[in-house]
This record gives C-alpha cells, structure tokens and sequence, in this order.
C-alpha cells in the first residue's frame, strides 16, 4: 500500500492536513487502502479520543459516542430496550470481529461495497471521477433502484445507519470551523455527478456523537434483514421499522428506512406520508412501498427489490401492529 | 501375515492437531528466509491484448520489475500457464503480465499498483453459450474419457417413451478458495533450487520447476497445506514466479497471491450448460437418458470438464448418449475442482431425475431403485461393489424420508415453507503408482517415509493407522513423513485417490520389511496398479436434505443435510466424517451461494473475494450429518478402501435444489438458487 504517516488526534476540532483522513476500527479504510482504492498520505487516530460512552438524553433518549464499538452498542441495555430494531440492526451486520473494531461514526461512513468501486484497476466515478460506471450494463444485483444517478447507482451497506434513518437519529461533528449537528438522513449524499463524495461533511470534519432521540410511547420498532446467506452478508434488501397503532386500528405514529436500495440509507417519507392516519392494514402496508417505489429506477437484475421490499416491509409492519403478537 | 487392523477404522485425532490449533505448524509462506525479497504479481487488467511496455514509476521502491522484456527465458513445461513472462500476448484478465520484486510486501504492492502498463487491447469474448460458432468437440475429456458415447437409439425411445424430461441447467464458474491462497518462497544455492510451496503433489511440482529452469535438482517443501480442492494439483505460476525472481535477485523471493488472484491465475470450475432428456416408461424404468454438456476453456490450454462422464454410470437404460462441448474464451483457464465433471453433472442428472419422479408421481428413491444397472450400464463391466440401493433406503430410514408428502409447497411452519429433496452420488474409486519407504529405526519405532502430502484432510494420520496394522505395532510407534519432494515419489493428492494410492505403497513396503526382517524396504506399486481393471470401481451414496424457504423474501435454509455412504472401508472415522461433511458443505456452497459474477464487458468474474463470493458460514449449517455403510470391496487395494474426499459434493447440491422445489413448487435451473429466483413464484 502506498505509503503513509501515522499520528493520533488531540482533539475532536483538530482538523486534518490535505491528504489525511481519520482512523478508527479500520475495518473498512484499512481494506481499501491494501487495495489501493484509499490512497491517503496521513491517517490520524480517532480512537484515544473520548469518544466512547453511550450517555442517557433527557426525555429518554441516548448519545451514542462516535468511538462506541458496534458490539457494545448492541449490547448496551437502554439500546436494546428503547431501540430494539438498532440493536437488531447492529447485529445483522457484518461478523462478530468485526463488531468488535467497528465504531459508531466509522459505520455511518463506511464506503459502498459496489464491485467496481471496490477494484482500483476497473473504472469507478467513485473512485476515479469521470472513469464511467459499468455496474448499468454490468453487476448492479444488489446496486441502487433508487436515488442513483448516471454516474454512479452505488448502495450504502450499512445496516446500523438504516435503523439510524428511522430513528431519527442526529450526528453531531467537530471540526476547525466548529461544531454543528446533521440530521443522519442528511449526512449522506445522492451521488448525482459527484459520487465521489459520499457525505455532507467537509475535510476534516469528525462525527463525535450520535443522538437518538426516544421513539414516542406505544411504538414498536424491529429491524429484518434479507441476505444471500445466514451470516457475514450485506443485506440485499433490509427494513427498518417502528410503528403506533391506535386503538381502533389507525397509524398514529409510524418509521421506516430502506437499506440496500439507494446510496444511502433511505428513509420512506412517502410511504410514512401515505400511512398516518390509515387503517394498519397488509393493503394499506404494500400500497404505501409501492408509492415510495413509484420513482424507483431498476435495473435488468435488481428489479427483485421492486417485490422484496414492499414484501418485507408489508411483513415486518403487520408483526409490528399485531397486538397479540406483543 | 496377518490381515488384522486394529489402527484402520479407529477415530484417531489428526497428529498434527496441535501444532495447527496451537500456530506452530509451518505453510509455505512462513518459512522466512534471511534477506528475503517479496513478489507481487501484476495481473493483466484486459481479457485480451499484447504487453507493448512496462514503465515502472522511480519513486516506487522495487528491486525488479520483470516481464517479457527482461525475464529469462524459461524451458516450456506441459502446461502453457507456466511460461510466465515470456511473451507479449494476453490471454485472460488477472494473467501475470509482471512481476514486482521489493524488499517489504507492501512496497511490492503499491509499486505493482502503479506500474504503468502500455497495452495494446484487442477483442474479446468472455461468455459461453451453446450456439456460438466456435463450439468444438474435445477429442477426449479430464482425464482422458472419449467426448462422447452412445448406444441403442435414443431420439427414437424419446419420440415412443410415453413420459419424458427435457431440461436444461446451468451452473456457473466456481472458484476453489482454500483457505490457503498459493504461496512458495523460492532459494537458489547455486544451481540447486529449494522451493516452499503450498500444493497437493510435491513430486510433481519438483519435476516441472526441474524442467523450467532447466537443472536437476529441486527440493520442494510441502510441509502443512491449508486445503487445495484440486487448484494445487499442479505447480501453478506462484511457484515458476518466485524461482524465477530468486535467481534475478540472488534474493530468495516469496510470492503468496492474494485473494484476489484466486479466481484467475490459479483455476477454477468452469460454468456449464447441459441439456439433459430422459424417457421412461409408466413405472419408471428409464428407456432413453441423454446427458449433453457444454463447457468453456482459454485460448491457453483445452480443459474439458467430464460433466455428463458420471450418467455414463449412474443408471440402467438400453439407449444413451452423453458428449461435451466445448469453447474458447479470453477467460482464465479452467482446472481441476473437487469432483471435476461428478460435482456439475450430477446436478443436471439428479435434479432431472427429481422432476421425472414429479411427472410420474413415483417417490424419487423409488425411481432410482427402478433403475439400478447390475453391470457398468454402458460396458457390462461387473462393479467390484455397488451399494446405491443400500444407501438410499438406510439414507431415507435414518433422514426419515418415507411417508413424504410428494406435492410441493404443501408444509408450511410459521413464515416458511418447508420442503425434503434427495439425490445419488458416485465418484470412482482410483489409485495412482507410489512409492513408500519404511525403516526400522532399531528403537522399536519405525519410519515410513512417501511424498504426500496432508491437505489437511489427515493423510498423515490414516498413513501411520495403515503402518501400525501392516507392521504390527501401534501408532505410537509409526514417525511419518511425508511433504516433501526428496522422498519417495508419490501421486497426487487428487482424484479422492491419495489414500488408496499411498497406503497401497506403505502396505506393501511394511510388508516387504516383515517379510524381509531388514532395516529398510521400499515399494513402487507401478506394475500392480497397471494390472488392475480401471471400470466398475466407484463409491456410491444418497444425499437427503431439508431445506426451509422465507415466505416473505424467498431466503433459503438449509435445515437439515444428511449424506449416506457406500465407500469401501473407512480408513479413520473422525477425519472420513470430516471430509463428508466438508464436501456436502461445499455442495450447499454450490447449490445456494457459490457463484463467479461475470462481467462480459470487463471479461472478468468480478466478486473476486470471500466478502461478495459467498461460501456457506458457520451460521448456514445448521444440523449436518454422514454415516457410511459397512462395505467390503478386496479388489480395490490392501485397505479395502475407496476415495471419499470429493463424493461429498456430489449430488448434494441437486439433494438442496429438489427440497426447494418441494418447499416452493419453484425450480431453479440456473445455480445459485438465491432468493430473487424464487421471489417471483411466490404467492403474495
């Protein structure tokens, strides 16, 4: 890998020198710069920063440190019970190893797993601006229906972001020109003609938490992941719900965020739109994914997702306001 | 001589275990040499093209750059893959177009990285189908089968059989993945050459590199092996890479590949297309089976898969015909994987037979039991034994077959539907010319020395079980060596063969030693193996599995996969149930995950690493088991025994496929079956 220097940061608004970037667990950055897709000159050590508690909010909710391992966020007792589909989320992804040296601020931002992104000697718009995208006419199984663009139809393979999406959560960052908050569902970028850039943040900008403000009462949350094996698999396709029923059967409070569809994870505001208020019914359930789909854009070999999403999230709604099922 | 074992059979645990569990037994890559260099391969980044130049960047810190322009000049060995460097023609994305020597591993990366390469591309096709022009009959299939067979008339018993099938499956490229990428650490000591290299016949690795480089005297160290599946059959071009650097640089030289170079420069399964048609009468009784295969292969080297050679054995039916074809692409070379022409073809044959059975409403064992042939169905060729039946009617007691509901999508257990499917598997039982030598050792141990080599799969341990019970001692007293091309020559650790032809040596040269009362005997078993009929010697077995299918996302589990085997005595129980359950994992692997992803236009199977080509993880095996029939074959080898490293893998997947289908009502004819398969056919 080309060579690079190595220091750890003294702070959170330290800022980077050009050509730097921040390190974390590693568990993604490190793969690609042996690949040589990550070509960094410097790489500056987040984690002695004190970055790694999970604090209570008021009114229920949580910050999550930017440095919190994925294991022990799913493990974390006020997470798994306030936020069982993060906890869910955190779980379905990756390996048990590799939860253990993933950070919270390190998964939000970790690359898209697409195969041509992933190989530096084919052309990437992600990685080499202006080199072309073959995943249109070539592997896009499991890329973009929605939010892509002629330049890159790239997925987020975050599972963890994708119940962050629903939850509403907030990143706060750090950097030279202050501190500032993001919505989650603004931190990441469509890659219209800049696919390069995956997020909002400026160069030396440092997520430092995640705030994940309480679900409203009587909700209920899960997260269901659909992959080609049992284990150690991104998703392709994962829902990430939380819904309130009224007693006469009425969406009084509803979430949902789509994984594996778009380059980011994808909240479903139009479907959400659609359901308040209506009958939580399998119909009302399936007609709400396919609105959200109605702008989707499939390919030859991922239009599946067209089926499977509105499936799952038909399926995993319907557990959420069956009563007997609590 | 008594014929008593009292070691063969036993559960003995692999000797080597704890060196392995506890890190300190050596692969080739970990032999570290004092001023040792490193090398990284520069693989070709088009399918099809001439290397004009090669402009190393000078800030990069290497210590050789070679390629055509400057490498040696090599003697050709068989196989045209080896002639690394050697000419300016391209012949598959991922080929070696240079090689980068450096003083560290990364430095040798990031200057393969930036090397500047001056290519002159030209065309290329990269995707095998039935009606391209170019589609030619191989003379003879791996390893030397006729292309085709035929006997009776079968376009006239299909037009009369009043049910038929008429199918086509596919499998795609496999890639075998060891655990252990290929490594070798090259050092030259003047004009001898010592080589560490991971492979599964350091004999023959030894003879090739000696013809390479044009010397006489080349030791290869093969000590530990993290698995191989048939892609270190042979020397591959890690080996000739690093001989060829250590004697640019004086240095000795390591090249390990990455992960990524295992699906090009190392060879994999090719993908297949076959077409199968069976005809039968209203019982069952087969009267037509056609089994025709198509296969790909380079513009290097012709590999012809052996896809539909198995249908030449499996069933009785007075018409037949079976052929291959074959095409060449600007794509890596195809080789030997575990059960090459056995682990495809019994895909499309079994699954075939699974919807005959569905046609006729007939039990799917039933069928097969209704079609058993007494003698080799195409020679007449009596089987030294043949055990089919057996296993699958002890195979559906023991997996609970009977009583099965035959109609598909009828179980259904919360969000799944539940589905069992079973299929046959075979694979020959061969042996290969060895020689082993054995020494008292006057301390009341023995050593017995032959130039295998352990995968992995407990050859050394079954090794020193068959001396204990030809010698008469107990293990404890057997010193096995083995790995190591200085020693007595041994076949390859292929072909489910190397037991047999291993204990075959180590047998006759303990018995030799008795005999004799020395101090040491060697035995070649050449001419006993070339006395021996080569037809009717296979192991059989029957593959049940229970598979559930997501409602909601078509996603598929494997429940429950149970193997039962006719193989001969089993040498070692604990490391036989091992390397059954191994293969019927790697068959899960085929049926449901396993995949090489084409791109055409790059001319490359472009999932190149273990992230996004799937194997089964621990948490898709969920309750697996084998167990094996008591068989006794003495017409095989002193142990009684048949291969059983690839049966595994044979039949299994189409066991998986049939469950779906009884789970869904859906057939997938195209492996992988992956959920976006099954999805469309599920009702909502």
């Amino acid at each position: 890998m080309k060579t690079f220097s190595y220091r750890t940061a003294t702070g959170p608004a330290d800022g980077l020198e050009p050509g730097a970037v921040f390190l974390a667990g590693g568990t993604n950055l490190v793969d690609l710069m042996k690949l040589g897709v990550a070509t960094p000159d410097a790489l500056v050590d987040v984690t002695r920063l004190p970055l790694g508690e999970i604090t209570d909010l008021p009114g229920g909710g949580l910050r999550i440190g930017a440095a919190v391992r994925n294991s022990d966020l799913a493990a974390d007792p006020r997470a798994r019970q306030a936020f069982p589909l993060l906890s869910q989320a955190l779980l379905a992804g990756a390996s048990g190893q590799l939860r253990n040296m993933a950070t919270t601020g390190g998964n939000l931002l970790q690359r898209t797993r697409c195969r041509y992104f992933m190989d530096a000697t084919k052309p990437c718009n992600k990685h080499t601006p202006g080199s072309g995208c073959p995943a249109r006419d070539g592997d896009h199984r499991n890329l973009a229906i929605l939010g892509g663009s002629e330049a890159c139809i790239a997925t987020h393979p975050s599972d963890m972001a994708v119940a962050l999406a629903a939850l509403d959560a907030i990143v706060h960052v750090d950097g030279p020109a202050g501190p500032r908050t993001i919505p989650v569902t603004g931190l990441h970028r469509l890659p219209g003609d800049r696919p390069d850039r995956d997020t909002v943040l400026e160069h030396g900008e440092l997520i430092t938490a995640v705030d994940v403000p309480a679900l409203p009462s009587a909700t209920r949350s899960a997260y269901r992941k659909a992959r080609d094996r049992a284990s150690y698999a991104f998703a392709v396709g994962s829902v990430a719900a939380a819904l309130a029923v009224t007693d006469d059967g009425l969406v009084s409070e509803v979430r949902l965020a789509w994984g594996a569809v778009a380059p980011r994870p994808w909240r479903a505001w139009r479907a959400e739109e659609r359901l308040r208020g209506r009958p939580a019914t399998a119909a009302e359930f399936r007609a709400a994914a396919d609105a959200e789909l109605a702008a989707a854009e499939p390919g030859r070999d991922n239009a599946y997702k067209m089926e499977l999403l509105p499936r799952m999230t038909t399926a995993l709604l319907e557990r959420l306001a069956d009563r007997e099922g609590r | 001589m008594t014929a008593a074992t009292r070691a063969i059979g036993a559960p003995l645990a692999r000797l080597e275990g704890p060196e392995k569990v506890s890190g300190t037994a050596k692969y080739a890559a970990e032999y570290r040499q004092e001023n040792m260099a490193y090398g990284w391969v520069v693989p070709s980044p088009v399918p099809h093209g001439r290397l004009r130049a090669v402009l190393a960047d000078p800030s990069a810190d290497a210590i050789a750059v070679l390629w055509h322009g400057n490498a040696p000049e090599l003697a050709a060995a068989d196989d045209p893959e080896l002639a690394v460097l050697q000419s300016d023609r391209i012949s598959y994305r991922g080929q070696p177009v240079a090689l980068v020597v450096a003083g560290t591993l990364e430095a040798a990366r990031r200057a393969a990285q930036v090397l500047q390469l001056d290519i002159e591309t030209l065309p290329h096709e990269a995707v095998l189908r039935t009606d391209h022009p170019e589609v030619y009959t191989p003379d003879t299939v791996n390893p030397g089968f006729p292309a085709e067979s035929s006997a009776g008339d079968v376009d006239r018993a299909l037009a009369e059989a009043p049910v038929t099938v008429d199918v086509t499956y596919t499998t795609p490229a496999l890639h075998n993945n060891p655990m252990e990428p290929h490594a070798t650490i090259a050092r030259w000591d003047g004009d001898d050459l010592t080589v560490y290299d991971s492979n599964q016949h350091p004999s023959g690795v030894a003879a090739t590199l000696a013809t390479v480089f044009g010397v006489d005297r080349v030791h290869v160290v093969t000590e530990h092996v993290g698995g191989g599946f048939g892609s270190k059959g042979t020397a591959r071009p890690n080996a000739v890479l690093a001989a060829l650097a250590a004697r640019v640089t004086g240095r000795p030289v390591q090249v390990a590949l990455p992960r990524q170079a295992m699906f090009s420069l190392v060879g994999h399964r090719t993908p297949t297309i076959q077409r199968i048609r069976l005809g039968a009468d209203t019982d069952g009784v087969l009267t037509a089976i056609e089994h025709q295969a198509w296969s790909q292969t380079s513009r290097l080297y012709e590999f012809a898969e052996q896809t539909a050679v198995t249908t030449r054995h499996m069933y009785a039916a007075p018409h037949r015909r079976t052929g291959h074809r074959l095409l060449r692409l600007d794509m890596p070379t195809p080789r030997w994987m575990r059960a090459p022409g056995e682990a495809p073809g019994m895909v499309g044959l079994e699954c075939a037979l699974d919807e005959l059975a569905e046609q006729l409403s007939l039990d799917p064992v039933e069928l097969r039991i209704r079609n058993e042939p007494h003698t080799e169905p195409e020679t007449g060729t009596p089987f030294t034994s043949r055990h089919y039946v057996d296993c699958l009617r002890a195979g559906a007691d023991r997996f609970g077959w009977w009583g099965r509901d035959p109609r598909p999508r009828q179980q259904r257990d919360g969000d799944w539907w539940i589905g069992t499917g079973m299929a046959g598997a075979t694979y020959p039982a061969m042996a290969q010319p060895s020689t082993a030598r054995v020494r008292d050792l006057a301390d009341g141990g023995f050593e017995v020395a032959i130039g295998a080599t352990d995968l992995g799969t407990g050859a050394r341990t079954i090794l020193s079980q068959i001396a204990a019970d030809a010698l008469g001692v107990p293990t404890g007293r057997i010193r096995i060596r083995i790995g190591d091309s200085t020693l007595p020559q041994a076949s390859v650790a292929g072909g489910s063969s190397g037991s047999a032809s291993w204990g075959w040596a180590v047998t006759e040269a303990c018995r030799e030693l008795r005999r004799t009362g020395g101090a040491e005997a060697v035995f070649d078993t050449t001419d006993l193996i070339a006395k021996q009929e080569k037809e009717g010697r296979h192991a059989f077995g029957a593959h049940f599995a229970e598979v559930r299918v997501d409602a909601v996302t078509g996603e598929i589990r494997v429940s429950r996969l149970f193997g039962m085997y006719a193989a001969g005595r089993i040498l070692n129980a604990r490391t036989a149930r091992s390397q059954f359950l191994g293969g019927m994992i790697m068959g899960m692997g085929m049926a449901l995950h396993e995949e090489g992803v084409l791109d055409p236009a790059l001319g490359e199977w472009i999932n190149h690493d273990l992230a996004e080509y799937h194997i089964p993880a621990h948490a898709d095996v969920e309750s697996i088991d084998a167990a094996w029939l008591d068989e006794h074959d003495d017409q095989l080898n002193p142990m009684g025994s048949k291969g059983i490293g690839e049966i595994g893998i044979v039949g299994s997947p189409a066991a998986i496929l049939n469950a779906v289908w009884h789970a869904t009502g859906v057939r997938v004819r195209d492996l992988p079956a992956r959920l976006d398969k099954i999805l469309p056919h599920l009702p909502t």
